[in-house]
């Protein structure tokens, strides 16, 4: 009945690496800042004061790399200023989460009043003669721009660090006993701090994935609470990486997926087709995580509490 | 000298922890810090091991002048630990947990060979690839005194070790600070049971409201020589009423079982047991093994499964709330004061309505009478001698002793038929401990039925008429406890139920 050219479907795959990319590293950010204990609700903010901040400065220098690292210390930044309330100040975290969002909305839409239809030369894809040349695989493998890579590359390596690697340890320990942890002698509010500006900076970089390359321009509020959706990631996966990625990847899918079967007019209400993803990322990583001892175990015990080093 | 301190002073916003405390403690030697909770124990060991800076003072260690900045720099001189609430990370290994808690970094899989060589060497059995959450308590104090022999410590401090173990747990524990003492490592050992001091330590250094109040050989002296220096008054022991009637079953629990999916929780397991009017009845165990679940089920907080599986007075309450169970004159007292027995930051008038709402005067049409709960808050102050600043003193300003003092006093004088009290000297100064246990005894003595979990043996054969030890969510039978010994106790709380059993024929015969 319907039939689909193969570029068609190509060029759909391609798209789903693009709306997936952002989301992973947002919930890999949240995820190390989580692992150490620290609840930050502020994702959306940061994503969009990354987003402005990249897209300035490649407005600026036209360099891309530019764009990426000022959008990690755009995001970075920001989330300094949480770290400094909750780590120092003692906040509540939900609270001061809530806040951060709210206060990235409004700086981003500030920085960024100037920029709106601003045009940008977007990212291309990286093109390696040859291999991006074989039929249907080449594009599929070696066509995405260098960013998808970059987020595979992340999810390994955030792996490793986890769950190999001394300071991974260390990491997981402060997230599941702060007290325990400055028992032994390990600095928590330190490692913590660590924790929260690479999740900020991670923020940032998903940011500026949309500005730069997902939709090459500034708009208001253009993350469009894909934060929120890579915080519900970080949970629904159980705090692993791996599964982080197949949620991305799976939300990703079902949006353009949706999105084309909604182009080709099916008799089905746009607003339920809309809620496919939500529904679909949420049933398949409720299913691969059910069980409730593995959570408890991958849970940080101490995620959300503040920490006092007063013995 | 391995270790000497002179000098040491430490202030905290609210109070002196330690004010020129000067001890020390010789190669070779187990010397015990003795003192009352509160007395500046854990502040000082937390200085020797740099969790924490003295104020003033200095340390010598062999002899040096030393600023112990850190824990890690602690284990470099030559300083373990053993705490008392464990350092452990729950959802990981033996192995992660050891490696995290010594100062060298090398590669895991020779770390784990190195566990097991120290474990069989002093016999302490661990696998490394085990998750924490798995294992006993006994076996998590393991995995701390492991850790710290890795680092080859010449003194080791242990926090309250025996809190949390039965009696042979202690016994082979004994065993093995002894083997470390013979190989020339000094033990700073911390409690405040005097039986085990006399049993191990070599010399003792008594602290009492952050001074140093005496120094003395504990196999010299007796328990309750040491005991009035801790606590620096005479201690009245509880009296019982050889005179007290026990009457009719006033509690009755039959096959109470419960079961979650939570790793973390001791499933309940056909629990049954009675308590008659004017009896204390106690249920020993260490902590873990079922008590939550039990004592929660009992306060109708989670309700039973099965109406009938607990009778106040002949009639099933498994269904009903705390609120309904309370007005057919159960009271409750919980493990925990702060957040559970009373709301920290309200005071202690508005305390007393916490529980007192439904089953005194305290409220009139829907209103709630303040004016009465003052009324009342004052008289339990005065009644169970409650040192606070008076009846709007919010409820964590009190000392652990004397808020329990409170809760306690606030469910005696509602005159209950039924009281249930889960540890209720657990860090409280002697002192207060043994009011309490008066107190407990004279309601005994009006014909409640009063129900004790508790871990602490010693208050359990002090005020109990008969016991029983909770075991993985199994209840033992109950035994009078004047035919009970600590060793059977001990046995019970293995889970060795048939053995006790046995052990009695063959005594019988």
């Amino acid at each position: 009945m319907i039939g689909f050219e193969v570029e068609t479907i190509i060029a759909i795959l391609l798209g789903v690496a693009r709306g997936a990319t952002p989301l992973v590293f947002a919930a890999i950010g949240e995820l190390i800042t989580e692992k150490a204990g620290v609840l930050n609700l502020g994702v959306e903010g940061m994503m969009l004061v990354g987003a402005v901040g990249g897209f300035i400065a490649v407005v600026a220098t036209g360099s891309p790399t530019v764009g990426f690292i000022a959008a990690m210390l755009a995001g970075a930044l920001l989330s300094a200023l949480f770290a400094v309330l909750v780590l120092f100040l003692h906040t509540n975290q939900v609270a001061s989460g809530l806040a951060l969002t709210i206060f990235g909305v409004g700086v981003s839409a500030f920085f960024g009043l100037k920029y709106i239809g601003t045009p940008i030369k977007g990212l291309q894809a990286i093109d390696i003669p040859g291999l991006s040349d074989i039929p249907i695989v080449g594009p599929l493998l070696f066509g995405h721009d260098i960013m998808v890579y970059a987020a595979f590359v992340l999810v390994a390596v955030t792996a490793w660090f986890l769950n190999k690697s001394r300071w991974g340890m260390i990491l997981r320990a402060v997230g599941e006993s702060h007290h325990a942890a400055h028992a032994i002698g390990y600095p928590v509010v330190l490692i913590r701090f660590c924790a929260i500006l690479f999740g900020g900076a991670m923020c940032g970089l998903a940011g500026a994935y949309i500005s730069l390359i997902y939709t090459p321009m500034w708009a208001e509020n253009m993350t469009a609470g894909r934060g929120w959706i890579a915080l519900a990631l970080v949970v629904f996966a159980t705090w692993k990486p791996g599964r982080a990625l197949i949620g991305a990847y799976l939300f990703g899918g079902v949006t353009i997926l949706q999105l084309n079967v909604q182009s080709l007019g099916l008799d089905v209400s746009g607003h339920l087709m809309n809620m496919l993803p939500y529904i679909a990322t949420i049933l398949v990583l409720v299913l691969i995580s059910r069980d409730e001892t593995k959570i408890r175990l991958n849970a940080p015990a101490c995620l959300g509490k503040p920490f006092r080093a007063d013995g | 000298m391995r270790l000497e301190l002179s000098g040491i002073t430490k202030a905290f916003p609210a109070c002196i922890a330690n004010d020129h405390v000067n001890f020390n403690v010789e190669a070779g030697e187990i010397h015990a810090l003795l003192g009352e909770n509160g007395a500046g124990k854990s502040t000082l060991v937390k200085m020797i091991y740099g969790i924490m800076q003295p104020d003033e003072g200095e340390i010598l260690w062999e002899g040096q002048s030393v600023t112990i900045e850190n824990p890690g720099m602690a284990r470099k001189l030559g300083i373990g630990m053993v705490f008392q609430h464990f350092s452990l990370f729950e959802s990981m290994t033996v192995l992660e947990n050891v490696a995290l808690g010594i100062n060298e970094k090398g590669p895991l899989k020779e770390l784990a060979k190195r566990i097991v060589e120290v474990s069989d060497k002093y016999g302490l059995p661990l696998d490394p690839e085990r998750y924490i959450h798995t294992l006993s308590v006994g076996e998590r104090q393991r995995v701390e005194i492991v850790r710290c022999l890795l680092q080859d410590p010449s003194l080791i401090i242990m926090d309250e070790p025996t809190s949390v173990l039965t009696p042979q747990e202690v016994d082979k524990l004994f065993v093995t600070l002894r083997r470390l003492r013979e190989e020339g490592r000094s033990i700073l050992y911390i409690s405040h049971k005097l039986d085990e001091i006399k049993a191990l330590c070599d010399r003792a250094t008594i602290l009492r409201a952050g001074k140093v109040v005496g120094d003395c050989d504990p196999s010299k002296e007796s328990a309750r020589s040491m005991a009035q220096l801790m606590v620096g008054e005479e201690i009245k022991i509880p009296a019982r009423n050889p005179n007290a009637k026990v009457g009719e079953d006033r509690l009755v629990v039959e096959n109470l079982s419960m079961s979650t999916d939570d790793v973390f929780v001791a499933d309940l397991e056909n629990v049954s047991f009675t308590v008659k009017s004017g009896e204390i009845f106690g249920v020993a165990g260490v902590a873990g093994n079922g008590q939550n679940n039990l004592l929660s089920m009992l306060s109708g907080e989670r309700l039973s499964p099965n109406d009938e599986a607990i009778r106040m007075d002949g009639l099933s309450v498994g269904h009903l709330g705390p609120h309904k169970r309370r007005k057919l004159g159960l009271a409750f007292v919980p493990e925990e004061r702060l957040g559970h027995g009373t709301v920290p930051e309200m005071s202690l008038a508005d305390n007393t309505l916490l529980s007192g709402h439904g089953v005194s005067d305290l409220v009139q049409m829907g209103f709630l009478r303040f004016s009465k709960a003052h009324n009342l808050a004052k008289k339990i102050i005065e009644a169970f001698d409650v040192r606070t600043g008076g009846s709007k003193s919010e409820a964590k300003s009190l000392s652990g002793g004397n808020l329990q003092k409170f809760i306690i006093g606030r469910e005696l004088l509602k005159s209950p038929k039924l009281l249930i009290v889960a540890q209720p000297t657990w860090g409280v100064d002697a002192g207060a401990a043994a009011s309490i246990h008066q107190a407990l005894m004279n309601l005994r003595d009006e014909g409640c039925a009063i129900l004790v979990v508790s871990q602490d043996l010693d208050e359990l054969f002090a005020i109990t008429d008969r016991m029983a030890v909770i075991s993985h969510g199994r209840l033992s039978p109950a035994r009078p406890t004047h035919d009970t010994t600590v060793e059977q106790v001990g046995l019970l709380m293995g889970g060795l139920f048939d053995q006790v059993d046995a052990w009695d024929e063959e005594a019988q015969r």
